[in-house]
Order: C-alpha cells, then structure tokens, then sequence
C-alpha cells in the first residue's frame, strides 16, 4: 500500500517477525498488516496469541527480530525509541498511572519531556481532563489511589493523548473494570475518536469488544498468524477459517444483528386508524386485510392495537378501543434491540417510530429474519 | 459528599505527624532520660577514676564520637550500598546479584568484633580501622533493602514509563527510584540503629565512642561507668532510630 491509502498516520508492518530468546516457536511469525490512518484496528486473539507482542513492536517496546514497521510515514526501526515512544499513546491494562505523582503531573509527562512551558502543560492538562470527563478543579490534584477504576483509566487515556500523538496503542485498557464501566469507557472512547479520528490500535481478547470498537478486526491465532482481517461485519458473515468461527462462538447472527438498524430494513405497513374514524368503515377493511390494525393519537403516536373481532356491533367513532401496544422501538435502534423487543411483548409486531415519536411501521420476527438474509446474501455477492 | 471526608481521614493517617507534639514527646523523653541520669551520676559520690572518666567534657567527648562514627560509617554504607543495589537490579547484572549478596552476607555474618580485630592488625588501630569494619558489617540491609525495594515496583509502572517514552535513567529516576524509597528507607534506618550498637566495639581497637566507658567500666570494675556508657549507647540508639523513622515519613513520595 501506498502512503496515499494508509493516510499519513497510518501504520506498516511487513514480514515482522519477533522471536523470543530460548523458545522455538517465533511469538509473531513473519506479521504483514497495515492500520489505516484515522480507524481504530482491534487485534483480537485468545491469550498466547501474541497479540500483546505484534503491539509493543509498533513502539518497540518489543524489538523485532527481522521486517519492516512504518509509523506516520516514518521508519520506526531507524529513529531513537524513546522519541518514537513520545509520539505514539500509549495505554495499558489499570491505566498504569504512577501513584507518587498527581494526576495533572501522570498527564504533563510527555510534554515536560518534550520541553514544553510550564502554562502550556498546565493549559494542555485541563483541556485533557475535560476532554475525558473529569473536571479539572476536582481532579488534577489529586492521586491516582483516590481515584476509581474507570477514573484512573480516563487519565490513562489523557495521558496517552497528552502531546497530540497522530497513532495511540491500547493494551486491553477496559479489561480490568467492571462491564458497566467498561461499556460507559467504550462509549466514550468511540465519541472521543468521532472527534480526534487518530490511528488506534487495540488489542482485546473480548469479542464483544472488539465488534463494538473496530472499524476493523485482525483475529489472530498463535503466532501473530492473522485468520482475518476485515470489518466486522465481513468477519460476522464471512467467517474465512474454523478458527475464526470458532472465536466468534456460533452466535454471529445474533451478534449481527447489532450492525443492522431498524430504519434500513423495509417495515411492515398495517392498517393504521384515527379514534375519530368510523367503527364499521374500519371493521371492514381489517377484516379484508386479516391483520390487526394500530390507532395513533396526538401527532401520529401509536396507541393500540385493534382487531376487526373488537369492533363488531360498534357503530360511530373507533374511540378508546383496541389494546395498549408497547413501548414502540425508534428507527435508529438497531435490529438486536428490536428482536429483544418482540421476545418480550405478547404480540407478534412492535411498532416503530421515527425520533420525534411519530408512526413509521411495524417489525415483525420474519422482519428481522429477512435482514438477516439480505446481509448474508449481500456479502455472499 | 462522602469520598473527600473519607479521603481526608486517610491522609490524616498516613500524613507525616513531624508537626504534631506527640512526634517531638519521644525525643524530650530520651533526651530527658539521659540528663537526669548524667545529672544522679554526677551527684553521687565518685571515687577518683569514676568522676575523671565521668567528668561531663569527657562524656560529651566519647558520645560525639560514637555520633561520628555511626554517621561516617552510615554514609559509607549508603554511598556504597544504594548505587550496588540499583546496579545489581538492572537487566544486565541479575547475574552478578547472588554473587554480591554472599559477600555481603560474609560481612554481615562474621562476627563484628573478630573482623575489628583482625583489621587492626592488618591496618593498625585507629578511627577509620574501626569504620571499615562497620561499613562491612552494615552493607548487607541497606544493600538487600534497595534490591527488595527496587524488584518490588509494579513492572506494569516501569513498562508504562518506558512505553510513554522515558529513557532509561528517568525511569529509574522518576519512577523506580521513588516508588522504593519507602523500602530503601527503611533500610536506612535500620543500618543506623545497627551502626549505633556496633559502633560501641570501636574502643577495642581505640577508635573511640561510648564504648570506651563500658570498657573502663568493666576493667576497672566501676559500675557507675559502665552503666552510663550502656545507658547512652541505648538512649542514642532510641534518638537516632526515631530521627530515621521522621525521615522516612518526610522523605517518602506521597500518595503511596
């Protein structure tokens, strides 16, 4: 690939291969890979994978045995490591924070390294702290041992992001914090990079994870060997070997269905009806089109469904029959949301609604199914 | 707002109480103690060697010499110790370390006294004759403490360090160093309390110190001498460990 694809940020490796002294098996075996500038690329494999290693060689925390690594348009290999370090973020398990220092001293290392004026950094500092949430005047002074796990980690990331790195590493940065958290830091990390777009590499041993942050995923099995490279949604659909398959656990359908939105799959039209509507003009055409039908009210709400079977003898307006749908999906949710929805209620549709709350359609189980096929057969093409 | 009162009360367990009258009560009680026992001694009835070898100029004498010798000889352990134990923990020398450690293990085990006395027939008697002999004997705890201390710092923090692109002496300087202090430290001052005691077996070899009281004390048979030399030896082995014990609080990183 060429400068121009990878972007200037990107990352190289090519025929990277570390071998350790005194084992005989390489830990990354001959690696060829390339990190687009401005995606997060997730290294995904079981422990022993060498997923950790094929990382800390990008900043040599690692030395490669023989091959090539290209670094924002530089020859990592030929410049000092301790320069190449401070230009590339760098995040790891518990955040790593030096407990003798404050958190506003963890975060100025890298630029007082890089010289920097005392008001730059303390400048620098702030912007950083609020960048990941924490407010400055609470935070800066304080100790990492006063800190929560998620906290810590926050600063970790601050301090990675501190002089403006074009590529940051992340060594299972969430992996020690409780699901809650780690979801709340993944969110987080996704709208930070919506801002930053920097080159990140994260490596994870959590399918889950890695699906959720990758704009792509290398699955790797023992030394470095790469099963795959690709989207997600390549991955999900078009698992290349047993190995990967075998990773991703045999419930891909369902986690593909996180990647579909309701809003881009056709919707399910019924009868819909006003309570001002005529009782026997609307019984007649239920009963024609076999299906229930829903009532809205104030600015196309969905209210209730309504069947022919209850509106028979009725003469004049609809009014309050029917019975209470449920709480309707929204167009942007995505199609696990929806299928989640369906299990629940004791219908077989769930209405769906647009953000302002109006009616858009129905979805149905066989909804979801035709989905599902048509990414299948869309990546089968 | 409970987490700020909580941590406040944790600083306050942990903050250094140098301030505070409790810290100072247990140097006014030593330094009390040794007063009125130079004062009860003074004022009994002594014979003619008793009160030369107790007059105060002479006790004053013998004990800032034994200070001398436990300074000298704590500082050459330092200076010696310190720099060998962050050596010996570098990637480079693990191999050296065993080696190290059984010769400073001779020094420690070799009786303080059979040493003393076979250097001054190499070297001849004297002050530093004497300070040889305890920087062998002393390097052993300040050495092991600064390799325990240094071994012990997260390897994730160095990692961390060096992945954020310090070059190999800050690291040692900005994060192992400090983060080993507190074992480091502790060495130290056990070294001075060491060196307190065993400085008293300068006299043997006419180096001086309070050691040269219990030696009258016990050749001339005269109680009272020996008993002030065991008394001051045991109430500045107490003032010293408890200006160790100041220093390793103050000196200490925080947020430990």
């Amino acid at each position: 690939m060429t400068d121009a694809e990878t972007g200037s940020s990107g990352i190289e490796m090519i025929n990277v291969t570390k071998r350790f002294p005194g084992l005989s098996a390489p830990a990354v075996d001959d690696v060829t890979l390339t990190f687009p500038g401005g995606e997060i690329v997730v290294l995904l494999g079981p422990s022993g994978s060498g997923k950790t290693t094929t990382m800390r060689l990008i900043n040599r925390l690692e030395e490669p045995t023989s091959g090539k690594i290209v670094v924002a348009g530089r020859d990592a290999l030929s410049l000092d490591p301790t320069e190449l370090r401070r230009h590339i973020g760098y995040v790891i398990q518990d955040a790593g924070l030096f407990p003798h220092m404050t958190v506003a001293a963890n975060i100025g290392l890298v630029p007082k390294m890089l010289k920097w004026d005392k008001q730059r950094i303390s400048d620098r500092v702030d912007e950083l702290l609020d960048l990941v949430d924490l407010p400055p005047a609470t935070f800066r002074d304080r100790y990492p041992r006063a800190l929560s796990g998620g906290q810590r980690q926050r600063v970790g990331v601050a301090r990675a992001l501190a002089a403006d790195p074009p590529v940051l590493l992340m060594d299972e940065p969430f992996g020690a914090l409780d699901p809650l958290t780690r979801e709340h830091l993944q969110d987080s990390l996704l709208a930070l990079q919506e801002r930053l777009r920097k080159t990140i590499v994260f490596v994870t041993h959590d399918i889950d994870e890695a699906l959720k942050i990758g704009d792509r995923i290398a699955v790797l099995d023992k030394g470095s060997r790469i099963a795959q490279y690709g989207t997600p949604q390549e991955i999900l659909l078009n698992p290349a070997d047993d190995y990967v398959e075998q990773f991703l656990g045999g419930t891909s359908a369902m986690r593909l269905l996180t990647f579909g939105r309701v809003a881009d799959v056709p919707l399910e039209q019924v009868v819909s009806a006003r309570p001002g509507d005529d009782a026997a003009e609307l019984r007649a055409t239920l009963r024609e089109d076999g299906r229930c039908g829903v009532v809205l009210e104030d600015g196309d709400r969905p209210r209730r469904w309504i069947t022919a079977d209850e509106l028979t003898g009725v003469t004049g307006p609809v009014g309050e029959r029917g019975s209470p749908t449920a709480p309707p999906i929204r167009a942007h949710d995505t199609l696990q949301r929806a299928l989640e929805a369906l299990i629940q209620v004791d219908r077989d549709r769930v209405p769906v609604v647009s953000a302002s709350g109006a009616y858009r359609g129905t979805v149905t189980l066989a909804t979801v199914q035709a989905a599902v096929r048509g990414m299948r057969d869309e990546a089968d093409a | 707002m409970t987490a700020p009162v909580a941590e406040r009360q944790r600083e306050g367990l942990h903050a250094p109480t140098a301030r505070s009258w409790r810290t100072l009560l247990q140097p006014a009680i030593i330094l009390a103690a040794g007063l009125a026992w130079m004062v009860y001694i003074e004022t009994s009835s002594l014979d003619s060697i008793e009160s030369r070898v107790l007059a105060p100029g002479y006790v004053a004498t013998k004990t800032w010499e034994h200070v001398q010798l436990t300074l000298v000889s704590t500082l050459l352990v330092l200076a010696i110790a310190v720099p060998l134990g962050v050596a010996l923990s570098r990637r480079w020398a693990r191999r050296a370390a065993p080696v190290v450690l059984a010769f400073a293990n001779i020094g420690q085990s070799a009786p303080a006294i059979g040493v003393v006395v076979l250097l001054a027939v190499l070297w001849g008697v004297g002050f530093w004759t004497a300070i040889v002999a305890l920087v062998a004997y002393g390097v052993l705890p300040a050495l092991r403490n600064t390799m325990v201390g240094l071994r012990q710092v997260d390897p994730s923090l160095t990692d961390a360090a060096r992945g954020i692109g310090m070059p190999p002496v800050t690291v040692l300087r900005r994060v192992e160093l400090p983060l080993a202090a507190p074992v480091i430290l502790a060495g130290i001052r056990t070294t001075l309390v060491l060196m307190v005691g065993t400085a008293s077996i300068a006299s043997f070899i006419n180096g001086g110190g309070l050691g040269d009281l219990v030696t009258t004390g016990v050749t001339t048979q005269r109680t009272p001498v020996l008993l002030t030399g065991c008394v001051l030896i045991a109430l500045l082995a107490l003032l010293i460990d408890w200006l160790g014990g100041v220093a390793a609080r103050l000196l200490a990183p925080k947020g430990l």
